[in-house]
């Protein structure tokens, strides 16, 4: 009885707290602009099924995705498992669902070679990340708290699927010698060969067995509150990311309405200049973003394909598409976090563009897309560049000299270069 | 170099019979064209792209298409503009041009820039110009579905080992992957691809303005990291597609000093030679 009472009360608080920073996140999300991206839901969908949960885009890279799959896999199979773990520590049942027979054992049979896959899978992954000489797992933007994060995750759970294992090492041990409670269900392929490493007596193994069920549970649970601090919140975003997509051709950039009515009323006197308050041009900071931007940045788990395939990113520039979407994130923390202590937005002296991103980053930029292709959750880092470009260039009159002097010669010849407008057909006259 | 012999051969007797026509002067005779030739700036100033432009309008007269090009007409799409963040400037050289491509009732366009491409297909339609927008990649592989272009039967590039540098601006940012392919598998070459090709193409360089600036500091030029894929397929010819993916890849193989070893040409260009043009 007691058990179950700690049991409910640390599942409460756990969701509770994982339910406070889920909003905050939503809140932050919410202070971007409005995108529509609730059009073509069929098409939405597809996206959704093919890019989060196929895990279309992985598969450019067959290795890591064969990996990850199994990581994925296991991840979403294994809740299974976390159900009944719930209704047991809530109503003190062991195995609840043993009822189910043959198809129990099936169950945790694939469950025992999930969570062995999912094991060895980040014990491969631990490695590859800190010994393995991978380009997208250096780089600057990669401090110590990214790569701190990116190993805490992969440690978690090789602890939770080890206390699983031997959970039920421990459990199958206590089926054979009759244990009390320890009724007899499942299977255990993968545990069978721990046993061996087991005592023998009953009392042990009930402590080790209770041990590792506790620490499993509340191992999830603190788990899940750890996703809103760290990269691996992809886990759940991924869906709602890759949902809302963009489903134009990557190379349409979005005109911008306001300058629209701006340039026609400059074009044609007899119109009314626009009237009402002019919004800022381009992007300042993450308030001017999209709030798809800023779930992107939320979605983004700092895998680094992007950075691995940016020209600029590969040929040495500052340039990084991960750094892009990682500054994005960290400054709408600070301005959430601003916004939670003061009530409101407050202006801290600071902006997305040179406190976080430089103006020598944004410049590097090709606008080739191979970033936005690259990423297995259809992320966007050339729209951030583009908006912190076009606030630099439409606010700030602050591009290179040889851009703007691209500017004046399309102005005044029509072409980019300084070649006269009448001399635009000279090659089709040969004298 | 045998290629290069022959162009130069051809081009003499071919230039002086070559009229290029301006949809002003079709009008005048109460003509309209099938196909406006949308040239681009490159097309036009770069001597290099000049040679492309001329080819299109080769294949273009000797397929009897009524085409045109705008002549002095024409403006930049804006392009540069736009990818350097300047969208007043992009949208004004956007509403100017179509206002003079709806004057003259223009319905389709092809060019041989996968920027004005880009540009004209996708971001002129909101602004109030809605055309059919093909790349001459494109024109020219319909071309040879239909039957329009039939390559020489001992034709230079026969067996030669080519390879296709894709553009930005035409494959990831539109996916056109296939017509360029097709377009030199039907002359029997031997299609070797880069390293990094189609959808995870390697950028020449030039995209989002780079064309106009310095680049920032690095340790290595985009089109050099590119140029070595080229090097590393042992192709012979690469094929471009794009007027500033052909400078960039030119300056690349200059810099490399392979210039005896891989030659440059657009997809334009060895069909019209490959046809006899």
């Amino acid at each position: 009885m007691v058990s179950q009472f700690i049991f409910l009360g640390i599942l409460t608080i756990a969701l509770v707290l994982f339910g406070r920073n889920a909003k905050k996140i939503y809140n932050n999300i919410k202070l971007g602009k409005p995108t529509n991206r609730t059009d073509r839901k069929s098409e939405r969908l597809k996206q959704m099924l093919l890019v989060a949960f196929g895990q279309k885009k992985m598969f450019k890279r067959p290795f890591p995705a064969i990996l990850h799959a199994l990581v994925y896999v296991g991840f979403c199979i294994i809740n299974i498992e976390m159900l009944e773990i719930v209704i047991d520590g809530l109503f003190g049942t062991h195995r609840a669902f043993a009822f189910l027979g043959s198809f129990y054992s099936f169950l945790i049979y694939s469950f025992e070679w999930l969570a062995l896959g999912v094991l060895l899978s980040c014990a491969v992954f631990l490695i590859r990340r800190n010994l393995g000489h991978i380009y997208r797992f250096q780089g600057r933007e990669l401090t110590k708290w990214p790569k701190t994060d990116a190993n805490l995750i992969l440690i978690a759970e090789i602890l939770l699927m080890s206390a699983f294992l031997t959970m039920n090492a421990a459990d199958y041990k206590l089926q054979q010698i009759g244990a009390e409670h320890y009724i007899q269900a499942g299977a255990f392929p993968v545990s069978q060969y721990l046993t061996a490493l087991l005592t023998d007596t009953q009392a042990s193994l009930i402590f080790v067995e209770r041990f590792c069920w506790w620490f499993h549970i509340i191992g999830v649970l603190a788990f899940l509150n750890y996703l809103p601090l760290s990269k691996h919140l992809h886990i759940m975003l991924a869906f709602p990311n890759t949902y809302f997509s963009n489903l134009e051709p990557k190379g349409k950039f979005k005109n911008i309405d306001s300058v629209t009515a701006e340039v026609k009323a400059m074009l044609d006197p007899s119109l009314p200049p626009p009237s009402g308050e002019v919004a800022r041009f381009g992007v300042k900071d993450v308030q001017d973003l999209t709030w798809k931007n800023l779930l992107d940045a939320y979605t983004c788990t700092e895998c680094g394909r992007c950075t691995a395939a940016c020209p600029a990113n590969i040929t040495g520039k500052l340039l990084s598409p991960r750094k892009i979407m990682m500054d994005t994130r960290d400054r709408l923390e600070e301005v959430g976090n601003n916004r939670d202590k003061a009530g409101n937005i407050q202006d801290d002296g600071k902006s997305l563009i040179d406190n976080y991103i430089t103006r020598e980053e944004i410049w590097a930029c090709t606008s080739c897309n191979a970033c936005v292709e690259q990423c297995p959750v259809n992320i966007d880092p050339l729209q951030i560049i583009m908006g912190l470009r076009q606030y630099a260039v439409m606010e700030e009159s602050q591009a290179p000299a040889s851009i703007n002097a691209m500017f004046s010669n399309m102005e005044n010849n029509g072409a980019p270069w300084k070649y006269a407008q009448a001399d635009r057909a000279n090659w089709a006259n040969p004298e | 170099m045998g290629v290069r012999g022959i162009e130069i051969k051809k081009k003499t007797t071919m230039e002086n019979q070559l009229h290029i026509p301006t949809v002003a002067e079709l009008m005048a005779k109460g003509e309209s064209p099938e196909i406006l030739f949308w040239v681009g700036c490159a097309g036009s100033f770069d001597e290099r792209a000049q040679r492309i432009t001329r080819d299109i309008c080769k294949i273009l007269a000797h397929v009897g298409l009524r085409y045109a090009i705008l002549g002095t007409e024409e403006n930049c799409t804006g392009d540069p503009a736009k990818r350097a963040g300047n969208e007043f400037l992009f949208q004004m050289q956007a509403m100017m041009n179509i206002e003079i491509l709806n004057g003259y009732e223009i319905k389709k366009i092809v060019t041989a820039c996968p920027h004005c491409f880009n540009t004209l297909k996708n971001e002129y339609p909101s602004l109030g110009g809605n055309y059919e927008v093909i790349h001459h990649t494109q024109l020219i592989q319909s071309l040879i579905d239909e039957g329009k272009l039939r390559p020489d039967d001992g034709h230079i590039f026969k067996g030669k080992k080519i390879t296709y540098h894709d553009p930005c601006y035409l494959g990831r940012a539109n996916d056109v992957y296939d017509a360029p392919r097709e377009i030199l598998e039907s002359l029997d070459v031997q299609l070797t691809e880069l390293k990094r090709c189609r959808s995870n193409g390697l950028c020449c360089g030039a995209g989002g303005a780079q064309m106009f600036k310095e680049p920032e500091k690095g340790n290595k030029d985009v089109n050099i990291e590119r140029i070595e894929d080229v090097i590393e397929s042992n192709a012979e010819i690469v094929a471009a597609a794009c007027p500033f993916c052909m400078t960039m890849l030119r300056d690349g193989v200059k810099v490399k000093e392979k210039e005896q070893e891989i030659q440059v040409l657009d997809i334009a260009e060895i069909t019209a030679r490959a046809n006899g043009l």
